[in-house]
């Protein structure tokens, strides 16, 4: 097992869908919350930690070995809006089918097996990771990480953003994404070492959950989320 | 009595309904604790009604205030609180922490609307409400916090809603905001400058049979199923006055 296995789970062009979904940018954007650089990191921080550190901490409990269908369904409580656990499966769905062909596991064909509409995509990620020979805190870094470069690239497209700007708004979080991280695998271990999946953060963020059902009542869209 | 600390006051208040036999419904127990004091007021139908009223300012830095209620099979309890709580800051550096602990039985239902919780300069709170609901259990929940008072920064405020119907978790939310919260709680993604947050949840088991659909209360509210039989209204306003609008107007839309 490789840890460059890492490198190919995090690319941007692993063909898992993501490329699809801004992760609320588009709702923002169009809401006139994000502008511009300045409010795209905004934006950014506050979802990386959101959505990003308990995406993170789920992520990294699947990599631990917690109960797949308790996390999916604790994944389910801490997403009240039905627009995102509705993308959230999807997108789940869409990673399995890729990450079955690059590191083919029977753990991966019992997941699909089980969740035949797609389980919610951080805890797909988890133990997609495991079979990739990957780490906790390499899954939890790939969400947290994940959470915030698909708003940032979407932002490129919605706004016309300059990409040089929008990469300079992951280099300035990275720091900060190594602290959720940090946080998540945490949180993972109490969740294996007997706490359950109770132990796992629930941080929300309003308006994202908000926007998100705003987002899918639309009739035309750039993002599916 | 409440106990006095060298860090703070620490009290319970403690509510049990119970179906009376005879159409109503009953309070076997009905215990206020120091600044929580209970009073039954007048009902309507088979529910009860609590007021809470706070008999005191507070909580304040390393208070640990507590109100427990159950409500048993075939009970219906309506609670309300006279005023908004104001949570302010201590004398030393300890948080306060607030929890909120409701148990609605197969059969019961509960009605829990309090006014409004208001973080005040310098304040620091945690609030923990966590319902549990029977399976053929109704609930009707309000929560709001307000973000400093009139034109004043806030305290820090942390918060947990746990709600879990038949044993299973259907909503498990935190928010974290004020000075010392992570980045980002006041940008584009969390409040946005907002400084009034809200939820209702409403659990009622014909929710598993017909499931309403997802729908926009306006343009910060939004009407969500949650993965189980309820609903979530989550919103966000300017100010106190509005959110409550919001939220009025969507329980009135869902039927009271």
């Amino acid at each position: 097992m490789s840890r460059a296995a890492l490198l190919v789970l995090a690319d941007g062009r692993f063909p898992a869908g993501g490329h699809a979904h801004s992760g609320g940018a588009e709702a923002a954007v169009k809401a006139g919350r994000i502008t511009g650089t300045a409010s795209l990191e905004e934006y950014c921080r506050g979802r990386l930690h959101t959505a990003g550190l308990v995406a993170a901490a789920f992520a990294a409990a699947a990599v631990l070995g917690a109960e797949v269908r308790e996390l999916d369904s604790a994944a389910d409580a801490r997403t009240p809006s039905a627009a995102l656990r509705g993308a959230a499966r999807r997108l789940g769905r869409q990673l399995l089918r890729a990450a079955r062909v690059a590191w083919p596991t029977a753990e991966l064909d019992a997941l699909a097996r089980e969740f035949p509409k797609g389980a919610h995509q951080p805890v797909v990620l988890g133990v997609v990771a495991r079979a990739a020979g990957l780490s906790a805190q390499d899954a939890a870094y790939c969400a947290a990480y994940e959470c915030v470069s698909g708003p940032a690239t979407a932002v490129v497209r919605l706004l016309s953003l300059d990409p040089f700007e929008a990469t300079g708004v992951l280099a300035r979080l990275t720091t900060e994404v190594d602290r959720v991280a940090d946080r998540a695998v945490e949180a993972a271990r109490e969740v294996v070492a007997g706490a359950g999946v109770d132990a796992l953060p629930a941080a929300s963020a309003p308006l994202m959950e908000i926007g998100a059902e705003w987002h899918a009542g639309w009739a035309v869209r750039l993002f599916a989320s | 009595m409440d106990r006095m600390t060298l860090t703070g006051v620490h009290a319970t208040a403690r509510i049990v309904a119970r179906d009376d036999g005879r159409g109503g419904t009953s309070l076997p127990v009905l215990e206020g604790e120091g600044p929580l004091a209970l009073r039954r007021t007048r009902g309507s139908g088979a529910e009860a009604r609590v007021m809470v009223v706070g008999a005191m300012s507070g909580p304040l830095g390393g208070d640990r205030f507590g109100i427990e209620a159950r409500v048993e099979d075939g009970a219906r309890l309506g609670v309300g609180s006279a005023a908004a709580t104001i949570a302010l800051p201590g004398q030393g550096k300890e948080e306060a922490r607030y929890d909120v602990r409701l148990d609605v039985a197969d059969g019961g239902e509960l009605r829990w609307l309090p006014e409004q919780l208001i973080s005040a300069r310098g304040s620091d709170l945690r609030v923990s409400t966590r319902v549990d609901v029977g399976a053929r259990g109704r609930l009707v929940l309000r929560e709001e916090q307000v973000l400093g008072r009139v034109g004043e920064e806030p305290g820090r405020l942390g918060s947990r809603l746990t709600v879990r119907v038949a044993g299973r978790a259907v909503l498990d939310q935190e928010l974290a905001c004020g000075p010392g919260a992570l980045g980002g709680w006041d940008g584009p993604a969390v409040l946005a400058g907002h400084r009034a947050v809200g939820q209702l949840v409403v659990v009622r088991p014909e929710f598993a049979v017909e499931p309403m659909a997802a729908r926009m209360l306006g343009e910060c509210a939004a009407l969500t199923p949650l993965a189980g039989p309820a609903v979530l209204v989550s919103a966000v306003a300017g100010d106190a006055l509005r959110l409550r609008r919001v939220l009025d107007e969507a329980l009135a839309q869902l039927g009271g």
